[in-house]
């Protein structure tokens, strides 16, 4: 990926090749010019933001903000910072990923290997679900996790982001199994095992590209999730993106900017951070059975 | 009662039949060949002997014991797969050994019949090598170790070799045949290719549209042949089929052919009750080696036809040169002597061994005689 590639479709001269770099290196700092912000105001003490310059590079260099965004910035009426929140959210995540991409993987398994009537119908009404608008179910969501007594709790918000993502999850699996040999599940069948050995043994461990791709996806909406969060969360399951709402539009005291920049940029970390390690196998897994190689 | 019993196996989806009323017996440490061009249904029957696909009517037997509605697992089969279906993310020994796992058979038990089955297939050294990272005459061999471990009742064969080149395929050939004669293990093996059907078997059954054609020793297969799908099926170049009416000259029963400019010659028959034909018409089958030059003539053959007609086209393969012939308004192809004395256009000597010729019913198309 990184080589440059021979096999570009097209040549160009050295006077194109030169204009469309500086496109891109324009597009470039237009897209990092928000990031540039934010860390830099994170690290500024109030008065250099409130004096004007929101662009000027910080004349003192302090971490303060950063330390009050995550420990004892006031959110809602408890000082409490955002690593509580942080926990909230991580606990809600972790689960709700592994078990709406366990499942998808399932789905995706039975409905490429374990054929049946009208499979292509439920795949369907699966894909469905990826076209519902959250605000549809929210009062009906809310009624359904009252009456399971899941209401307020962090696994009522785990059990709707599986629910929701498992839409996605299935799509992504189905896809990526619908060309995965059936000649092997027919070997293994025939080896004696069963249908659980299968999915364990021979198709999940084929599944890493379309399964980093799967855990990108929900993971990152799963955090970045707003709406559930506010509508379903309690005051103890309450995640980061709730929270961060809470610091920066707190109605009382004096803006912190800094302090609101810094746990911006704390709250994107997580998502950022699993981009970073596994987004070459984001595009190596969508592409995945595309071409044939 | 056989070893293998398929009991008038008919496969249905929906209301399509694709298999009619097969009824084949497989005797222990046989090599069932079952061969026919695509969409003929033998795969689908191998699939049905190896419970991948269930069995619509009738009865597959395996020792004696019904295996209608028998897990795969549970038949004590193993089977080789086109696309050979090694798992890509085990080594070549987990490969190997994943069907005794399964089976529960332990650790130390397991290790011992992959060595021998290593040494067997002279795969000892890839044994800790993933399926990627081999050619393919290495997976097709790792393949068959992973059902040679087993040690099944029957082993089954879908179209092993297909995926190989032409050498190597004709070497992992005998590779198969020398395995079975050392095993002596009742095989059922599909393939399109007919040489591979001729080489490998002790029985063939030529399948087209779903129904068994012909189930016989490959010699009965290529010298007697049930209809024209099997004649012209096996054997390449194929069998010639001319139209021929039958007549008594001098008392025996002849098949009157035309020659290239529409002459008729007289090729007396072996087989007497040909003249219940006199008359009408029939398919006449020649192989193509059994029209030579004179000298080349089968001396041992009772019966030898002579005829003189013009050469169309020769085709020089090194070994034998092929010489195009109008026979009956059709082409017809001779093998000849790579140093037959042959040149397009000319006017050429055969000899017919009408000893091995074949008669086809035109309305049936099925064999008259011999």
């Amino acid at each position: 990926m990184s080589v440059a590639s021979q096999d570009t479709a097209i040549r160009t001269g050295r006077v194109m090749r030169t204009l469309i770099y500086l496109v891109l290196l324009l597009f470039t700092l237009f897209y990092m010019l928000p990031l540039y912000v934010m860390v830099v105001n994170s690290v500024k003490p109030l008065d250099e933001i409130t004096g004007g310059g929101m662009m000027n590079l910080p004349q003192v260099f302090t971490l303060e903000p950063w330390a009050k965004a995550w420990s004892s910035a006031q959110i809602g009426v408890e000082p409490t910072g955002l690593s509580p929140y942080f926990w909230n959210s991580i606990k809600m995540v972790v689960p709700a990923v592994a078990i709406s991409t366990v499942l998808g993987a399932l789905n995706g398994y039975v409905l490429t290997k374990w054929r049946f009537r009208y499979d292509t119908i439920v795949f369907g009404l699966i894909l469905f679900a990826c076209f519902i608008p959250f605000q549809i179910v929210l009062i009906p969501m809310a009624k359904m996790l009252g009456l399971m007594g899941l209401a307020g709790t962090t696994w009522g918000l785990v059990l709707v982001h599986v629910v929701y993502g498992v839409g996605f999850t299935t799509l992504y699996f189905r896809n990526y199994y619908a060309v995965f040999p059936t000649e092997l599940i027919r070997a293994a069948q025939i080896d004696g095992a069963g249908f659980f050995q299968i999915f364990w043994r021979i198709l999940l461990p084929s599944s890493g590209p379309i399964a980093v791709v799967s855990i990108i996806w929900q993971f990152t909406n799963i955090w970045n999730d707003f709406l559930f969060g506010a509508s379903f969360a309690g005051a103890d399951s309450q995640p980061m993106t709730v929270a961060l709402n809470n610091l920066v539009q707190a109605s009382h005291g004096v803006k912190e900017y800094n302090v609101h920049f810094a746990g911006a940029i704390l709250a994107a970390l997580p998502t950022l951070l699993v981009y970073i390690v596994a987004g070459r196998y984001f595009v190596r897994g969508l592409m995945a059975g595309s071409v044939k190689g | 009662m056989g070893f293998l019993d398929i009991d008038n196996a008919t496969k249905a989806y929906g209301s399509v039949e694709v298999l009619h009323n097969v009824d084949i017996s497989v005797q222990e440490g046989e090599f069932l060949v079952l061969v026919g061009p695509s969409g003929c249904g033998k795969s689908t029957l191998l699939n049905m002997i190896a419970g991948l696909e269930e069995i619509t009517s009738g009865e597959i037997r395996i020792k004696d014991n019904l295996m209608n509605g028998v897990h795969p697992s549970r038949r004590n089969i193993a089977m080789v797969f086109q696309s050979y279906a090694l798992y890509p993310n085990m080594t070549v020994g987990q490969n190997i050994t994943f069907g005794l796992e399964m089976h529960g058979v332990p650790k130390a038990e397991r290790e011992k019949a992959m060595k021998e089955a290593a040494a067997l297939l002279q795969i000892e050294p890839l044994l800790g090598r993933k399926p990627g990272a081999l050619s393919g005459g290495q997976r097709q061999r790792v393949a068959m170790g992973r059902a040679l471990v087993r040690n099944p009742d029957v082993f089954l064969f879908d179209e092993p070799l297909s995926n190989l080149d032409a050498k190597l395929r004709v070497d992992m050939r005998t590779e198969i045949k020398k395995l079975h004669q050392k095993l002596g293990t009742t095989i059922v093996y599909v393939t399109h290719d007919q040489i591979e059907a001729m080489t490998l078997s002790t029985r063939i059954a030529v399948m087209n549209g779903g129904y068994v054609q012909q189930l016989g020793t490959p010699q009965e297969i290529y010298d007697k042949p049930a209809n024209i799908f099997v004649a012209t099926f096996m054997g390449s170049p194929a069998m010639n089929v001319v139209k021929a009416t039958v007549a008594v000259e001098n008392g025996r029963p002849v098949a009157q052919v035309a020659l290239h400019d529409g002459s008729p010659v007289a090729l007396p028959f072996s087989q007497d009750n040909m003249a219940d034909w006199s008359g009408k018409e029939i398919l006449l089958g020649i192989r193509p080696e059994t029209i030579t030059d004179e000298d080349a003539a089968d001396r041992k053959s009772s019966n030898i036809a002579h005829l003189t007609n013009r050469i169309v086209v020769t085709e020089p393969a090194g070994s034998d040169t092929f010489v195009t012939m109008t026979l009956g308004g059709k082409d017809v192809i001779a093998r000849m002597r790579s140093d037959a004395d042959v040149r397009p256009g000319a006017d050429f000597s055969f000899a017919v061994n009408m000893e091995k010729a074949v008669a086809f019913d035109p309305a049936t198309e099925s064999r008259i005689a011999p």
